[in-house]
């Protein structure tokens, strides 16, 4: 049993890393801890479950996957008319304004969300049952999890070799280190700053569409997710990549063996174990 | 204190207040006495967001604390169910908890202490949700009427209750609520947590013991938001565990900023406002929070000030040009 906990803990891991990844790139760029992050997400889930149920059964199973892949792009469209709109006037607000607009989008999304796909649950299990499970010794395990562990690694590589190495990557990271700085030296911030967000926005859109074959999508969807990107990015440290990782393990595995062993007090136990982190290292783990 | 502007004014709204009951219809004043809990609690969360500058987004937590402990002792020691004992006791469970809660949030500012109060409100959130054979959970625990002074409402519907006495009741912790605040921000203690937030680094350097104070603050504000989510359990008569979820925190900040944090009755305004705000938006449309969150983007991008605020800036203008 406890191989099973152990990849659970993973698989909750690898979803909280591209949520908290995008929390974090936007916040480390911006500035802005971003409220509707929750909603990002869960207009992922929907336009993935969305394109899934209407592909139905007669395609190639390989559409079903590639679609999955709607929700980076649709919620990086969504995210940059976001920035274009609202997000773009905050820079230079204190934190109050930046906060309650993002709480503003957040209920904004969250009722547009149900003018377009309406109040009911959007079931997409297509892309999780075809995948089938992998004969483990003595247990089974659902073989679309282990997809997902792969995508968020991939992931979290191609986002570390492009901060790390791309020019691209270098001059969000210098906006992070010293935003007055950076534009000094001349980097366009408005451009920098709408492909942050765009980016940020697409990896939660992305971590929606990859939970949504295995729980139907409904209203308030992202509010748990959001919740949790917070604790990750709290305890992980603010604005720091490294932190996002860890943090989503320690999140994950604690969620994994929490609702094994006391699954009454699993989210408490959470935010206890948040709690004397943050007393003992009150910058977080790899804060600055 | 008469020969001030101001204090007559206060005085005249007073006047008007002790007459809301007869004004207003019964469905109006039923809103209006939401609009007054939220009054309490819009000024306790502007100590520390307008006083001492930081913006908590987990003040929803100490409500909670206030209701819940109503709706606990209604459950659970009947016998001390009358509100002479509530009040106490729902504004030493706030005190309690901000306490706690507040020693490790002001080792923060800015964002930091935002998504630390927005996290610990969510840990008491997830406790009353998941603890519901204690709790009840998201299907909350029912309010009954308490006792006042000894006497008994037993057998009177609520409406009646809150339409007489209960308004009564409301408006005297009210002016109690306003006074003690009042007090609160003019004191030397009230400046210093201005200080605080105008410049951390000269507050510290003229002695000011900055953390200290802002758990003062936080604690002080606690308490009226506790006293305010007890007051309002017996409106409502039902809590549920939403009370501690941060989206209800956000509507405390929005109402505050709805008034405007600026000046000392914005906080207040805002709550009326927005009470009304809100069931008006429910009772038209179904996107009601389409309604509210439009409103908010709104007022942060034209009206930073809030209503108070823009009337204020309005009226020094008039008053500037007619000099």
């Amino acid at each position: 049993m406890w191989m099973i906990y152990t990849l659970n803990g993973f698989y909750f891991a690898a979803l909280l890393f591209l949520i908290s990844l995008g929390l974090n790139i936007i916040l480390g760029v911006m500035g802005i801890l971003n409220l509707a992050h929750g909603s990002l997400y869960a207009i992922g889930a929907f336009i993935a479950a969305w394109i899934i149920i209407n592909l139905g059964t007669k395609v190639p199973s390989i559409f079903l996957y590639l679609s999955l892949l709607s929700g980076l792009i649709g919620v990086g469209i969504v995210g940059y008319f976001m920035e274009k709109s609202l997000i773009r006037f905050m820079y230079k607000r204190a934190l109050e304004y930046q906060l309650l607009l993002t709480f503003g989008a957040l209920m904004l999304l969250e009722d547009v969300i149900k003018m377009v796909w309406g109040g009911e649950a959007y079931y997409a299990s297509a892309p999780f049952l075809l995948l089938g499970s992998v004969n483990m010794g003595r247990h089974v395990y659902p073989a679309y999890f282990l997809l997902v562990m792969f995508i968020a690694v991939i992931g979290g590589l191609l986002i570390w070799l492009f901060m790390a190495k791309t020019k691209l990557g270098i001059m969000l990271r210098a906006i992070s280190l010293d935003r007055e700085m950076a534009t000094g030296l001349g980097l366009d911030i408005d451009r920098l700053s709408t492909f942050a967000f765009v980016l940020g926005a697409g990896l939660a859109g992305l971590a929606g569409a990859l939970v949504v074959p295995t729980t139907p999508a409904l209203l308030g969807f992202g509010h748990e997710p959001l919740i949790l990107g917070f604790i990750v990015v709290v305890v992980g440290g603010l604005g720091s990549l490294k932190g996002a990782l860890v943090g989503s393990l320690l999140v994950g595995f604690t969620r994994s063996f929490g609702i094994a062993v006391f699954p009454e007090i699993e989210l408490p136990l959470l935010f206890l174990i948040a709690g004397i982190i943050l007393v003992v290292k009150p910058q977080g783990l790899f804060g600055r | 204190m008469l020969n001030n502007p101001k204090w007559i004014t206060y005085l005249l709204i007073f006047i008007v207040l002790l007459f809301i009951p007869r004004i207003l219809s019964m469905h109006d004043l039923m809103l209006f006495e939401y609009g007054i809990t939220f009054a309490i609690v819009g000024m306790g969360f502007n100590l520390l967001l307008g006083y001492t500058g930081l913006l908590s987004f987990g003040h929803g937590a100490y409500f909670a604390a206030g209701a819940y402990t109503v709706a606990m002792i209604a459950k659970y020691l009947p016998q001390a169910y009358s509100l002479e004992l509530l009040i106490p006791a729902a504004l030493f469970f706030s005190m309690l908890l901000s306490l706690i809660f507040g020693f490790v949030c002001v080792r923060h500012t800015k964002i930091f202490f935002s998504i630390l109060a927005l996290s610990l409100s969510m840990l008491l959130f997830s406790l009353l949700f998941k603890l519901y054979h204690i709790t009840g959970g998201s299907d909350g625990l029912r309010v009954p009427l308490p006792t006042i002074l000894g006497i008994s409402f037993k057998g009177i519907r609520r409406p009646e209750f809150l339409l007489g006495t209960y308004y009564y009741v409301l408006l005297g912790m009210f002016t109690v609520s306003f006074l003690v605040m009042k007090g609160i921000v003019s004191s030397p203690f009230g400046k210093a947590l201005q200080a605080i937030r105008d410049n951390e680094v000269r507050a510290e350097l003229i002695g000011i013991r900055v953390r200290r104070y802002r758990l003062y603050a936080f604690v002080i504000s606690g308490m009226f938001v506790g006293l305010g989510g007890a007051l309002w359990t017996f409106v409502n008569g039902h809590v549920t565990a939403d009370l501690s979820h941060w989206v209800f925190s956000g509507e405390i900040v929005y109402m505050t900023l709805l008034g405007g944090f600026g000046i000392f009755e914005g906080p207040i305004i805002g709550a009326f406002l927005f009470t009304f705000l809100k069931l008006y938006a429910m009772g038209h449309t179904e996107y009601w929070m389409f309604v509210i969150g439009a409103t908010l983007i709104i007022l942060v991008l034209l009206l930073p000030d809030g209503i108070a605020g823009a009337f204020s800036t309005l009226w020094s203008k008039i008053r500037k040009k007619s000099y």
